[in-house]
């Protein structure tokens, strides 16, 4: 409640108080932040769903549900960090930018929305809601052809989300006299067969292409490169999980019945996604479009991972989530340091910042390390444990989706050389600025962090992982 | 088990201190620091080896002490604790790795000096002895995992420690990625156990093994997919390419990670998992003939090469290539022999040359060298004990550990013998070629080089000398039975906790063929003299430009065109492949939409002239408005 509240109200006052909106919104941010600190503190991932908030909304048959289990926690977490690092970084523009402080903390409160989401249609809703603000943040603070290309993004979004709410209407109609949208009901709905086959391809579609999943990523490069900075951050690093954490908790448990026709090609859309988009990110000039692809390629075997629906994939599957949030929130942040320092992020005109500011060097390093998967960084447990489920599904894949590593390391080590290293092509780099040092040490530290202890995100999402596989379990068994 | 932790973590600690503020302190505290920090690992590590020791009895395959952190992961059937063991394989490597290292650290003090990057050198130099600590001292496949992409890591920012050259830039990043292919062979082996043992501690993996669990197939699989991953790390066909062009990092990094450790990592690999690997002979087989073809190829290429460093890198490749000899035929105490006694002289030899080049001014190729013997006196009486170690001069160490596993070998594959004798002659040749046209005949260098020619200071020589007297005495760990009864073959009994008793069922040749093959030996190396010493010596001759080569030296001056062939197989292929894929993206999935997203937008122009305002304007304040109602709705 509070999550989804505080950062909403904050968005309000923001958009009206001018120059003072950075500060009013970093406070709303950090005051969500604070509440999910108590929520964390309290929280006992044993227990089920906690902190349940449940009042009828438009009519009897749509509540406002939310509570948060582990799945949700972490996801939570990782919105409600990310959130003030990406205000911090956007701290340079001071004047007449009041309404995008203001956006970036409404979508703060729009994501929270959709990871305690506990009814069909209030999913929606905040799905819905949370595209909003990127919609505004691409289309208005945006570069080159930034209508069309929102546009574009809005369109393939907005075909996605349209099939899930059929889906959601069809499977409410289903229910015990149409009465409810609450999850429980929804996912004890029996489907035949048929139905469900079309109900899964509804949500599956919109999820995909949130993700996105080759071939429903065409929206995604150009508007991360478009967007600005913040809008990438929070696209990339926010808003795609929610489409991984539609499949975990929605698609999964609502159509298992479906998921042995799904299944493979989701692990093959996704793996071959992830030498696809490895191999395009080679070849790019942008860094921001390198970044864009390798997001595409990491997503791709988070997807697969999951897919699989087992212990180790899932799992795997949201520490890859957390990782690759913070990751590519930290390399947006250093693209868009570079590119206002030199009005250019193209590698051909890069060169030789190494020498000019050493923190940054290893700022950006330790970034560029933790995309690359390198064990002692939050990449490395993740991709392994998806890596390792992938090949159990089948070796054969394994391997494939293994390339990933050899790819990665190719292209990241690549950006980082061409734009760091070698003599300088009369680049200049302004020492850091003190919100730049507060948002990328803290990127840094995360990253560190988690690549010691994964374990304690995991300790967080275990109990609900497994109680949602067995309900898939169960619901299968039943059909069969 | 304290005592382990400190061990490891003393560098990581010398690596934050030097990397954090080293930047503000004078350069012989960072330096000394730094090397404190590994000296403090080096005499723990002698206190374990010292622990070791009476426990004879100790029970096969235990680990003497072991230590765990904490849980590195826990999900499904993949546990993982970050836990640290020392038996007796271990220490030997702790102590290669912290002695030497150390050693190194000394002389880098002196090297380095003057470097703008001094700290950072520390730094990562530090980052690497522990990562290369967390390899051998894991307890399992995991650690071994983490410390194995460290070392990488580390082997990266230092071969590309002068950062504004762009090649070697460029070197650095065909080492991790050539590494990196290497690796995702060990993945695939530790997802292999991770399906069939259900656990990645050594303990349990080698116990599964022995119990007879595991098809022949599964390890089988499992060892050879080990295998790419020291492929790759320890520089074997086809992945051997990068540690050539390694050399382009600082010599003290080429000393250390491209000689003595790092590289030996996946001959420790498989020693490790001896007990695999003695179940699956094909694996072995595959080993032998790789370890064979590299360990000539390699040499082969070493001929012709005049970048001092370069000669010593393909030196390195081709040693490894001969432990890999000894560990297709299952001698790991042979194998282990070889990698300790190559550390010492290898160490050596590089740092000698480091020490020539520090005092060439920056010259590398020997063509522009000569006659330092009477300049350098320190450097060329340490790099003449070198370079008759690594030659097989009887009685110093390389003698006896190559002795050793050519004597193996014999009893099993005699053509593989002889192979190997054959690269040991090449060995000899290439190395007194290197020696006598660097230090004999007259300087050929330029006049300013000359005056400035000079022995080098107390910091690297004092390493240099010690360095000398390992190479020396080196073989008294592992005398042949030959020479000694009662001390002989004190290495194979030290590991034999480990290796259980594969050794013991190594045929070995009588004494008398024993005899004869070290003949043989001493008069391949006595050849290998007398044919440099003519060419070199005698006839003065200088090694000929590349323009003037022909044939057989031309390709192996030009090390066979396999850089150039891998370019236009691997690399300039998956380019091609990314740029066809990055039209076909912008052109199907973007130029689709873009035809419909064209389409709408012209509708929705056409609608915002209408409204005559601006659209996302209204849009947001209908939004508004939407919110508000659902918040009203709530509290209502």
């Amino acid at each position: 409640m509070e999550l989804i509240f505080i950062p909403i109200v904050a968005a309000f006052i923001a958009a009206w108080t001018g120059k003072w909106s950075r500060w009013i919104s970093l406070l709303g941010s950090i005051i969500s932040g604070v509440f999910l600190l108590y929520f964390y503190i309290h929280f006992n991932p044993d227990a089920g769903v906690q902190w349940q908030w449940n009042k009828p909304w438009f009519s009897s048959a749509i509540h406002f549900h939310s509570g948060i289990d582990g799945i949700s926690m972490v996801l939570l977490i990782l919105t409600n960090v990310l959130c003030p690092l990406i205000l911090l970084s956007a701290f340079h523009k001071k004047e007449d930018n009041a309404l995008l402080f203001a956006l970036i903390v409404g979508m703060q409160g729009a994501l929270n929305g959709v990871f305690v989401a506990r009814d069909g249609l209030m999913f929606y809703i905040f799905w819905e809601l949370a595209l909003i603000p990127v919609y505004f943040i691409a289309g208005l603070w945006g570069e080159g052809n930034r209508f069309k290309t929102t546009l574009r993004f809005f369109i393939y979004t907005f075909i996605g989300s349209l099939a899930m709410l059929a889906s959601l209407i069809y499977l409410f109609s289903k229910t015990p006299d149409s009465s409810s949208f609450s999850y429980e009901t929804l996912v004890a709905v029996q489907l035949n067969p048929n139905e469900a086959f079309w109900v899964g391809a509804g949500l599956l579609l919109a999820f995909a292409v949130k993700i996105p999943v080759m071939p429903f990523h065409g929206w995604q490069p150009a508007t991360y490169t478009e967007a600005p900075a913040v809008g990438s951050m929070l696209l990339s690093g926010i808003m795609l999980k929610m489409g991984l954490y539609g499949l975990i908790r929605w698609f999964m448990p609502l159509v298992p019945e479906s998921l042995p026709t799904f299944v493979p090609f989701i692990v093959g859309a996704g793996i071959i996604g992830i030498l696809y988009a490895a191999l395009i990110a080679i070849r790019q000039n942008d860094m921001k479009r390198i970044v864009a692809y390798s997001s595409l390629s990491h997503v791709g075997l988070i997807a697969a991972g999951i897919a699989v629906a087992g212990e180790t994939g899932v799992q795997g599957g949201i520490l890859q989530m957390f990782s690759h949030g913070v990751n590519a929130v930290g390399l947006f942040l250093a693209i868009d340091i570079i590119e206002r320092r030199n009005q250019t992020r193209f590698l051909d005109a890069l060169g030789g910042m190494a020498a000019q500011s050493r923190a940054f060097a290893v700022f950006f390093l330790v970034i560029v390390l933790g995309a690359t998967a390198v064990p002692f960084t939050n990449g490395f447990p993740g991709e392994l444990l998806l890596l390792k489920t992938v090949f159990s599904y089948h070796p054969v894949w394994g391997v494939m989706a293994g390339i990933t590593i050899i790819l990665c390391a190719v292209y990241m080590l690549r950006m980082y050389q061409f734009s760091m290293l070698g003599e300088s092509k009369g680049t200049v780099f302004n020492s850091l600025a003190w919100h730049e040092w507060a948002s990328l040490s803290g990127i840094v530290l995360l990253i560190v962090f988690f690549g010691l202890f994964p374990q304690l995100i995991m300790d967080i999402s275990a109990p609900a992982v497994k109680q949602l596989l067995m309900l898939i379990q169960n619901t299968k068994g039943v059909i069969s | 088990m304290g005592m382990l932790f400190i061990i490891l973590l003393s560098p990581l600690i010398g690596f934050l201190f030097s990397g954090i503020i080293g930047k503000y302190l004078p350069e012989k505290i960072t330096g000394w620091i730094s090397s404190l920090s590994i000296f403090v690992s080096f005499i723990f590590s002698l206190q374990v080896f010292l622990d070791l020791t009476p426990n004879v009895a100790e029970p096969a395959g235990g680990p003497a002490f072991e230590a765990i952190g904490f849980t590195f992961l826990s999900v499904g059937d993949v546990f993982v604790d970050f836990a640290i063991q020392a038996d007796r394989l271990t220490s030997l490597m702790m102590l290669v790795i912290t002695g030497i290292g150390f050693l190194i650290h000394l002389y880098s003090i002196s090297y380095m000096h003057g470097d703008k990057g001094f700290y950072k050198f520390f730094a990562y130099l530090n980052l690497f002895v522990f990562n290369m600590l967390v390899l051998v001292m894991g307890s399992n496949f995991l650690m071994l995992f983490f410390g194995w992409e460290g070392v990488g890591l580390c082997s990266y920012l230092l071969i590309g420690f002068w950062y504004r050259n762009a090649e070697y830039g460029k070197a650095a990043r065909k080492a991790f990625i050539m590494n990196r292919i290497g690796d995702l062979g060990l993945l695939v082996g530790l997802f292999l156990v991770i399906s069939s043992c259900k656990s990645l501690n050594y303990s349990d993996v080698f116990a599964a093994a022995k119990s007879g669990s595991l098809s022949t197939e599964m390890v089988t699989a499992i060892c050879i997919s080990f295998f790419i991953g020291a492929m790759g790390k320890s520089a074997q066909i086809p992945l051997y390419t990068w540690l050539p062009d390694a050399m382009a990092g600082p010599t003290p990094v080429s000393a250390l990670i491209h000689a003595a450790t790092m590289v030996t990592a996946g001959v420790y690999l498989v020693v490790r998992c001896n007990v695999l690997f003695e179940m699956a002979p094909a694996a072995q087989q595959l080993i032998l003939w790789i370890g064979l073809s590299t360990s000539i190829l390699a040499a082969l290429i070493g001929l012709k090469q005049n970048d001092i460093k370069k000669v010593l890198a393909y030196s390195t490749v081709s040693q490894l290539g001969l432990m890999f000899i000894a560990l297709g035929v299952g001698a790991y105490s042979a194998a282990m022999f070889h990698l300790i006694t190559h550390a010492f002289f290898k160490a050596l030899l590089f740092l000698g040359s480091g020490s020539v080049i520090h005092g060439m001014g920056g010259e590398q190729d020997i063509r522009k060298m000569g006659g330092l013997k009477s300049y350098m006196p320190v450097t060329y009486y340490t790099f003449l004990i070198g370079t008759l170690a690594i030659s097989g001069m009887p009685l110093f160490s390389g003698f006896f550990s190559k002795d050793e596993i050519l004597a193996t070998v014999f009893t099993q594959q005699p053509v593989v013998w002889f192979l190997a004798v054959v690269s040991a002659l090449i060995t000899g040749v290439y190395m007194f070629r290197v020696f006598l046209v660097t230090f004999m005949g007259g300087f050929r260098g330029t006049e300013t080089q000359k005056h400035h020619l000079h022995e080098s200071p107390a910091l690297i020589t004092v390493p240099l000398i010690i360095l000398t007297i390992l190479s020396l005495v080196g073989g008294l760990l592992n005398l042949p039975e030959l020479f000694t009864h009662d001390h002989a073959q004190w290495l194979k009994h030290w590991l034999s906790p480990v290796l259980g008793n594969s050794q013991d069922a190594l045929h070995h040749p009588s004494h008398s063929t024993e005899w004869m093959l070290m003949g043989i030996a001493v008069s391949v190396f006595i050849a290998a003299f007398l044919y440099t010493r003519n060419k070199y010596i005698s006839h003065a001759s200088v090694p000929e430009e590349d323009a003037e080569m022909t044939g057989a030296a031309k390709w192996s001056a030009h090390k066979f065109y396999v850089d150039e062939l891998y370019d236009k197989v691997f690399v300039r292929s998956t380019e091609r492949l990314g740029s066809t894929m990055d039209k076909a993206d912008s052109g199907i999935f973007a130029g689709l939409m873009g035809w419909v997203s064209s389409g709408i937008s012209f509708m929705s122009e056409l609608f915002s002239k209408i409204q005559n305002g601006r659209i996302q304007y209204y849009l947001l304040y209908m939004v508004i408005g939407v919110i508000l109602m659902l918040v009203i709705k709530i509290f209502k």
